[in-house]
């Protein structure tokens, strides 16, 4: 039968959300033939719709339905109701995303053993490993057209980049480039190359960056086996009494809740989505929520490090002019306990226009400190950090009391640093700011971290049940029709941006899916 | 009230008619906003000039000051600031702005023996700022000048910043990788 589907065909695989997890395997078990539904909280908007604006563009793309936070972190003192900058669209983040594509390096598939025990951390190795992971990466890149893999070029350094990398190279960093990423170097898949526009956080309108709303969805849709139902927001995923999933309960943009009867169910609403659904369909059979007899759902959140360096100058920079992510310097991301934290992190080029570093600076602070350098902004270089935090069980989604639209109850994000987290970014500030203070800056800013756009953990992968919410495949350990599809299904963060593994995992997810499915097993 | 309103509006703009350059300037207080009519408040310069809603004029070239004070940029003029601040002259928000404005000027008496505006220095205001930054008035006025002053586009220029981009090709060909000081 092809799309649409009927709400009682149980035939379907219905997936809830169409980011970099959701979207890549609704497509790849479209191109398999398998019957998908996909259902997506937000609205569809493709390049066209994309506004170089970031105020408008935010409240266009960004996730702003009511979520609580609490803990030490500062993101919940300062955007109490906004702890992740994540889009609520079809596509899902990756239209935000700023494209960076890189793989986990080989020992940090394996954070417990490499690390070892680490006070206060819920360390566990990943039931995967790199070996196993390099198909997977390399169909994800060529999904991706990563530059700089596979014969595609760089992209060529911008302003930003051209402070950075010589920064790099007067402390004596190696390896410092333009980065592993998903935007066009040249013609592919009739997506066009790189305009430098600046504007990857608001969508690529040239379409030049990767990202599902229009690659792998229209190409899913395009098969006839995939529906993607926009502004349909997931509610409750129901089970029979085996405790197998036999669909889920949704509100169309009306309110009017339906259901969607379903062979398959997987969830990929991103880190805080995917664990408040599991916890908002907790049923007498399931009481602490589905899929949570380890009590691990909603455990374990990780943000990466972050934190950004911003550099001024007495000559202009204007970082902005460009690709948002323009670079990276990568000889900080290995492990190495001497500098005093296990783990390692990635510094790349990041830029925000002026409306966004006057929200973003140092949240909260006003006088002349404060606008004296705003003054500076065309003179301004900028960094982000990305670095492996430490996976912590109390960091975590729970539910909150307050309710969202439609009277479900939203999450609440609880986060504190670790101490390797603030001994990490310290060092790494102390990296950023000498960096550009080699290049004679006159003042330099280290500045706190923003809402969080890196989400993970909350559903983790785990070798025993007891341990995690997931199996090896993102199949949940406790109902053998369910699945985790996003970053939530991460047991550690490693150093490196999460997009393409989430992509890789997808992909091979898909393979297992439509394998078991042919099967007769699923 | 459009009764109202049109009455204040006439008020206004007959005394700025009236007044002369001279005396515009004569009338000029630390942030150089003052009062003219009933219910219009202008700059010093008269290079802003705007009538008054809801909130009593006083009260609303204080709030232009407060706002200045809190996000001092000396190359922004006060138009930007009124428009950052405007939207306490509604009637929904007059009643908080002024209950604000009437502690900020308590404060300032204790602590200045002047009303806000009428302390001369930044400084000295910023002292006045600093001992109410945890009330919720100056959090609410701070918060809302991080969109209502920094998003206002007309800004930008004086930041060097250049906006929308993909309209004009992006910067491929416009300065992407323009740096010169850089070897």
């Amino acid at each position: 039968m092809a799309a649409p589907f009927a709400q009682d065909d149980d035939s379907v695989v219905v997936i809830i959300g169409t980011g970099a997890g959701g979207g890549v395997l609704a497509n790849e078990l479209a191109q398999k033939g398998v019957s998908v539904v996909a259902l997506e909280a937000g609205g569809r908007y493709l390049p066209e719709d994309y506004v170089n604006d970031e105020w408008e563009s935010f409240g266009q793309l960004a996730w702003t339905d009511p979520r609580t936070t609490s803990g030490d972190w500062r993101v919940a003192k300062d955007f109490s109701g906004l702890p992740a900058w994540i889009v609520k669209a079809v596509g899902g983040t990756t239209t935000h995303w700023a494209g960076a594509s890189l793989r986990f390096q080989p020992h940090e598939w394996k954070a417990r053993t490499t690390y070892g025990e680490v006070d206060g951390a819920n360390l566990l190795d990943w039931p995967l490993d790199a070996d196993e992971m390099a198909p997977w990466y390399e169909k994800a890149e060529e999904k991706l057209k990563v530059t700089r893999t596979d014969g595609r070029k760089g992209l060529p350094g911008s302003n930003n980049f051209k402070v950075f990398e010589a920064g790099a190279r007067n402390l004596g960093y190696k390896e410092v480039h333009t980065g592993r990423m998903a935007i066009n170097t040249d013609w592919y898949d009739d997506r066009m190359p790189c305009q430098q526009t600046g504007f990857c956080f608001q969508g690529c309108k040239w379409g030049a960056k990767w990202s599902s709303a229009y690659t792998d969805i229209p190409a899913g849709e395009a098969t006839g086996n995939l529906e993607v139902r926009a502004k349909a927001h997931a509610a409750r995923i129901l089970h029979d009494d085996s405790g197998r999933v036999t669909g889920v309960e949704y509100f169309d943009e009306n309110g009017d809740l339906h259901m969607q009867k379903a062979r398959i169910v997987a969830v990929a609403g991103n880190s805080f989505e995917s664990p408040r659904l599991l916890l908002n369909s907790a049923s007498s059979m399931f009481p602490d929520g589905l899929a949570n007899s380890s009590g691990q759902v909603g455990r374990n959140y990780m943000r990466h490090l972050t934190g950004s360096v911003y550099g001024i100058f007495d000559k202009p920079v204007h970082m902005y002019r460009g690709t948002t992510m323009a670079g990276i310097m990568q000889d900080e991301a290995r492990h190495d306990p001497a500098r005093g934290f296990v783990g390692g992190f990635e510094l790349e080029t990041l830029s925000l226009g002026l409306p966004f570093m006057a929200a973003f600076l140092d949240p909260g602070a006003w006088g002349r400190e404060f606008t004296s350098a705003l003054d500076q902004y065309p003179n301004m270089a900028g960094m982000w950090i990305v670095g492996e935090d430490m996976p912590q069980e109390a960091n975590r989604v729970t539910l909150s009391e307050t309710e969202d639209q439609w009277g479900l109850k939203v999450a609440n994000v609880h986060y504190s640093d670790h101490q390797n987290d603030r001994a990490m970014r310290d060092y790494a500030y102390d990296v950023g700011s000498r960096m550009y203070d080699s290049l004679g800056a006159t003042r330099t800013l280290p500045t706190p971290p923003y809402p969080s756009t890196h989400n993970l953990g909350t559903n983790r992968m785990s070798e025993r049940a007891e341990d995690g919410v997931v199996d090896r495949n993102g199949r949940t350990h406790d109902v053998p029709n369910l699945f985790v599809s996003d970053g939530s299904q991460f047991t550690t963060g490693a150093a490196e941006n999460p997009t393409l593994t989430i992509v890789a995992l997808a992909i091979r997810q898909a393979d297992h899916i439509a394998r078991e499915m042919s099967a007769g097993s699923l | 009230m459009p009764a109202r309103e049109d009455t204040a509006l006439a008020q206004g703009r007959t005394a700025l008619r009236g007044l002369t350059r001279r005396q515009l300037l004569s009338g000029a207080t630390a942030m150089g906003a003052f009062v003219i009519g009933s219910g219009y408040v202008t700059g010093a310069r008269a290079d802003w000039a705007t009538e008054m809603r809801a909130l009593k004029p006083e009260s609303f070239a204080a709030l232009v000051q407060m706002a200045r004070d809190i996000y001092p940029h000396d190359r922004v003029p006060d138009a930007n600031y009124v428009a950052a601040v405007k939207e306490y002259d509604t009637q929904d928000k007059a009643e908080m702005a002024e209950a604000g404005i009437a502690d900020l000027n308590i404060r300032a008496r204790e602590a200045k023996g002047e009303d806000y505006l009428d302390i001369g220095w930044e400084r000295d205001r910023v002292d006045v700022l600093r001992a109410m930054e945890g009330e919720t008035f100056f959090q609410t006025v701070r918060g809302g000048l991080v969109t209502g002053l920094y998003n206002q586009k007309a800004i930008w220029p004086i930041f060097g910043y250049e906006g929308e981009s993909y309209s004009k090709g992006g910067y491929i060909e416009r300065g992407f990788d323009d740096i010169a000081w850089i070897g």
